[in-house]
């Protein structure tokens, strides 16, 4: 009986631009269930980080409870990594950025870690615009304690047990955009190919960047009649927009329809192309993107993609005002700049 | 360039052609090659030898049954364990994955090392007469195949030899330090032991006189004999001291020479010449030298024997092409090499130009003679019916190996010039074949279909029938024998083998290539689980394609294009799942984390089909 993971790589993988190969972005092999939307998404995580040539030791990933805050042991062994409690990921988040400024946050959580236990910290990390990736592996079940309805499950979806839910579900990617998120998508882990740029796109987003992703939990919520199964997302997909990262300098080489295209260039020089899919859809307008989202559910369909984003937001450091470098770097000089220092203070009230 | 190797060119630039051409189909796998060729070692074997099969049955001390697995396809594993020419090793998957690939060849010898007594796994007779006569000119590992294949149907089977014992160029061309005769005796004889007619102290001067014998069938298995000479001045005069380089060692073998001069040169880079060398070292050659008139890189002997050529202290010079034997007195002086340095043209065709440096004077007593040996068959008349062809090989088909003559049969390397002997023993069994068909009137192209298998290895939640796990292990050596003492006698074995303990570690590397990957397309739900677990990138889900734009799109570097792409049929979401089965570690993981069991593991075994049924 053996299950470990061997050591051998393909002999042919390539170095990315700071010279670490895809393998050196993995994690430890999952315990979570075989088929588990979660592990794809953490293979999205890996894809996404080597893609964007991420020195490991430069990002911290953070969680709180539940199947979907087991994620980072399987990925970015050799990052930083924070495992909350239940609900708590946001704050400790919220200091650690505020601490050092310089690492690229990756926050995950789940349906229930956010939507139901850690849903206030949820909201006011959005409402401070906290520059840090928040992703939600979301399966609409408590798959840790045997599948029971989360806070996410759609009205009159069918768990495991036969049972309808009553209960009106939360948006999390509609909760986002309604306390001023500065990115919001929705993405689904059979779909690397939306979903990968998209967490390129989020982790380049110098503010807030959520993406809600569908998971399915293949033990306690693939069955018929659920709607976060693989089939009924796969059935039930619509897309805002086909996207392509482009990271800054590459040459363009994608054609799109003429009149569809649109370019969002980020602040780091990559740009987003979207190939709109989604009529009457702007993705800086606020209010489309949640009116085709209220649209998709009358229509019993699960909108996927970047929903909205606004490329010149201001995280909470600019809006605190800090200064440039990490404030973990100030050390007792800079902080206590004497009694001359202070005179001048004192003078300026005077 | 031949007319065949014309063909061939053609075909594959067809084939390549192809490969841009369409759409892939999905890959049939009931068909028994798609997965033969996925285990590599077995597909480079002539013999096809199941390699994982005994691998795993080494490693778990299963000796005698690891023994029978090779001596129902290779019929000598002891011997070949210590001599073969290995081509399964440069095939093996591990060598693509690390530095070096799995000691198969070796891990042969471990199981004909440790077994007990096997002759109760073999058939044995007497057997009952089909009334049919064959007879086999030559002892070697062509004609002692085809006995061993045919005396369990019934045939009377007369084997013909030169010389006192079977064997042939086993016995007297490869040395006792590489090869016991006491290894090479024991698998001679589980042959000879099944009643066959011998005829040794024999050499067959007429074909004719075979034929007018009215056997039903002749197979003709006399090798090469003819070693090269080297026709240049002083050739003559200083014939005393100068050899042949395949008749020295049979000399040598047979005891009717026991020593050589203290200054040795040996001309020639094959594995001939190795052996030579190595003998000459332990019969008085203190100062023996090989030299080579092509560059170092361009040998043919096998990397290993080269190897151990050097660790005997054995120079080996190069760039250097003899000019003149030097005779003085009527005596073996020397030999006077020129500089020369190889020159590719835009073809790779090589030319050896002088360099303009003087030439040199080698000093020696005697020379040896080992660039290259031929066919030749003095003693089959020409008006019989049996036609030769180009360099005096006979005219021969390709798959049955039977010449213009029907009912005469060529096989090892007298069918199509020097190769080896995992080779003449794959000649062997075709031959066979085609005399046990022929000898019942039935049409010869009608090969019987390999004997496949598939077993599903899955016992429970991470278990597996076979042991999964991949070991880091870089490649065990061979233990060897002191060199002090092992020079000092030509029969004493310079390589010990690996004990049970290395043995099994060494085992341990095997891949288990057989164990096959299988996709079910209809349980799949592209949940991607495979795709981020395999180690190696083996898999993608995507959109068909042309191959090689398809390979183009794959999560890892494609470039080997021999080694398939298994492709299943189309997905519910449009896609397609693909394989490169280049780097596949056979670890299991994707079945382990499939939820739908849409990946399963299943052994294969493909055994070629012999003539006859010879392991009980």
């Amino acid at each position: 009986m053996t299950f470990a993971k061997p050591k051998f790589r393909h002999p042919k993988s390539t170095k990315n631009k700071v010279g670490y190969l895809k393998s050196d972005y993995l994690g430890t092999v999952s315990t979570l269930c075989a088929g588990c939307g979660h592990d794809s998404i953490s293979g999205a995580i890996v894809q996404a980080c080597y893609e964007l040539d991420i020195e490991p030791h430069k990002l911290a990933k953070l969680s709180g409870i539940g199947c979907s805050s087991k994620t980072p042991a399987y990925f970015l062994s050799n990052s930083h990594g924070f495992n909350s409690v239940h609900g708590r990921m946001p704050s400790i988040a919220t200091g650690a950025n505020l601490a050092n400024k310089n690492l690229t946050y990756l926050g995950v959580s789940g349906d229930g870690d956010s939507a139901s236990i850690g849903i206030g910290q949820f909201m006011h990390v959005i409402r401070r615009n906290l520059n840090m990736t928040y992703i939600v592996m979301n399966n609409g079940c408590y798959g840790l304690t045997k599948g029971q309805d989360s806070a996410t499950a759609d009205v009159g979806s069918i768990n495991k047990t036969g049972m309808s839910n009553e209960y009106e579900p939360i948006d999390l990617a509609a909760l986002a955009l309604e306390l001023g998120s500065s990115f919001v998508a929705r993405s689904f882990s059979g779909d690397k190919t939306q979903l990968v740029p998209l967490i390129k796109a989020a982790l380049s987003h110098p503010g807030f960047a959520f993406i809600d992703v569908i998971s399915p939990c293949v033990t306690f919520n693939n069955n018929v009649g659920s709607t976060k199964s693989y089939d009924f997302v796969r059935e039930h997909m619509e897309v805002t927009s086909s996207i392509d990262f482009v990271p800054h300098k590459d040459e363009i080489t994608v054609d799109y329809q003429p009149g569809h295209r649109m370019d969002v260039e980020l602040h780091d020089g990559s740009v987003l192309k979207l190939d709109k899919l989604a009529p009457n859809w702007n993705p800086f307008d606020r209010n489309s993107a949640i009116g085709q989202l209220q649209l998709a559910k009358s229509r019993n369909e699960v909108l996927t993609g970047l929903l909205f984003i606004d490329e010149n937001t201001k995280d909470l450091h600019k809006k605190l005002n800090t200064v440039d470098v990490p404030l973990n770097t100030l050390n007792h000089t800079n902080l206590c700049p004497g009694q001359d220092a202070l005179d001048k203070i004192n003078d300026n009230l005077r | 360039m031949t007319n065949n190797s014309i063909i061939d060119e053609v075909l594959n630039l067809l084939l390549y052609l192809k490969k841009f051409s369409a759409n892939m189909n999905p890959t049939d796998i009931s068909n028994p090659e798609y997965f033969h060729k996925v285990v590599d070692c077995q597909y480079a074997c002539p013999a096809h030898t199941p390699v994982p099969e005994y691998i795993r049955l080494i490693a778990a001390g299963k000796y005698n049954e690891a023994y029978m697995v090779n001596w129902e396809s290779n019929v000598f594993p002891g011997i070949l364990g210590r001599t073969c020419d290995r081509p399964c090793e440069p095939a093996c998957r591990r060598g693509r994955v690390e530095e070096e690939p799995v000691a198969i060849c070796r891990l042969k010898r471990v199981a004909a090392d440790n077994k007990g007594d096997v002759s109760s796994y073999m058939v044995s007779g007497p057997f009952k007469s089909n009334g049919k006569k064959i007879a086999l000119i030559g002892g070697g590992p062509a004609s002692l195949t085809v006995a061993r294949d045919l005396a369990p149907l019934g045939y009377e089977i007369h084997l013909y030899d030169e010389w006192h014992k079977g064997g042939g160029m086993m016995r007297t061309q490869i040395p006792a330090f590489r090869l016991p005769e006491s290894v090479l005796d024991e698998e001679v004889n589980y042959i000879i032991d099944m009643g066959i007619h011998t005829h040794f102290n024999t050499y067959v001067s007429s074909m004719k006189e075979i034929i007018g014998k009215e056997y039903d069938a002749i197979f003709v298995g006399t090798g090469a004999p003819k070693g090269r000479n080297l026709d240049l001045p002083g050739r003559a005069e200083a014939d005393e001291n100068i050899h042949i380089g395949i008749d020295w060692l049979e000399s040598v073998a047979f005891e009717h020479r026991s020593s050589v001069g203290k200054n040795v040169i040996v001309l020639g880079g094959g594995n001939t010449a190795m052996d030579c060398c190595r003998t000459s070292r332990r019969i008085g050659g203190d100062n023996v030298k090989v030299v080579v008139r092509s560059p170092f890189e361009d040998m043919k002997a096998s990397p290993w024997e080269i190897e151990d050529a050097q660790r005997e202290d054995i120079p080996i010079l190069n760039n250097m092409p003899p000019k003149e034997f030097v005779v003085e007195n009527g005596k073996l002086k020397g030999i006077i090499f020129e500089k020369v340095s190889a020159v590719y043209d835009e073809t790779g065709r090589r030319k050896l130009i002088p360099t303009g440096e003087p030439d040199e004077f080698i000093e020696a007593d005697d020379v040896i003679i080992a660039i290259g040996q031929d066919n030749a068959f003095p003693w089959i008349e020409r008006d019989l019916g049996i036609e030769f062809g180009k360099w005096d090989i006979p005219v021969l088909d390709k798959k049955t190996f039977q010449s213009t003559l029907p009912h005469v049969f060529f096989g090892g390397d007298a069918a199509f010039g020097p190769e080896n002997i995992i080779t003449a023993v794959a000649h062997g069994h075709q031959a066979a074949i085609s005399i046990d068909l022929f000898c019942n009137g039935k049409e010869l192209h009608e090969r019987p279909a390999p004997m496949v298998n598939l077993m599903g290895q899955k016992m429970g939640i991470h278990e597996w029938m076979y042991d999964s796990y991949v070991v880091v292990d870089e490649r065990y050596k061979v233990p060897h024998e002191v060199k002090e003492l092992s020079l000092t006698n030509r029969k004493i074995e310079v390589e010990l083998g690996f004990d049970k303990g290395l043995g099994f570690k060494e085992a341990q590397r095997c891949f288990n290539c057989d164990v096959q990957t299988i996709f079910s397309d209809s349980k799949c739900i592209e949940c991607d689980a495979c795709v981020d677990i395999c180690p190696t990138d083996c898999i993608t889900f995507t959109e068909n394609g042309e191959e090689m734009e398809l390979r183009e799109r794959l999560s890892a570097p494609s470039t080997e294009y021999n080694q398939d792409l298994y492709i299943s049929g189309i997905l519910p979401t449009g896609r397609i799942m693909v394989k490169d089965e280049d780097v596949c570690l056979h670890c299991g993981l994707c079945a382990e984390r499939c939820p739908t069991a849409a990946w399963d593991m299943h052994k294969y075994l493909y055994n070629v089909t012999k003539a006859s049924q010879v392991c009980v």
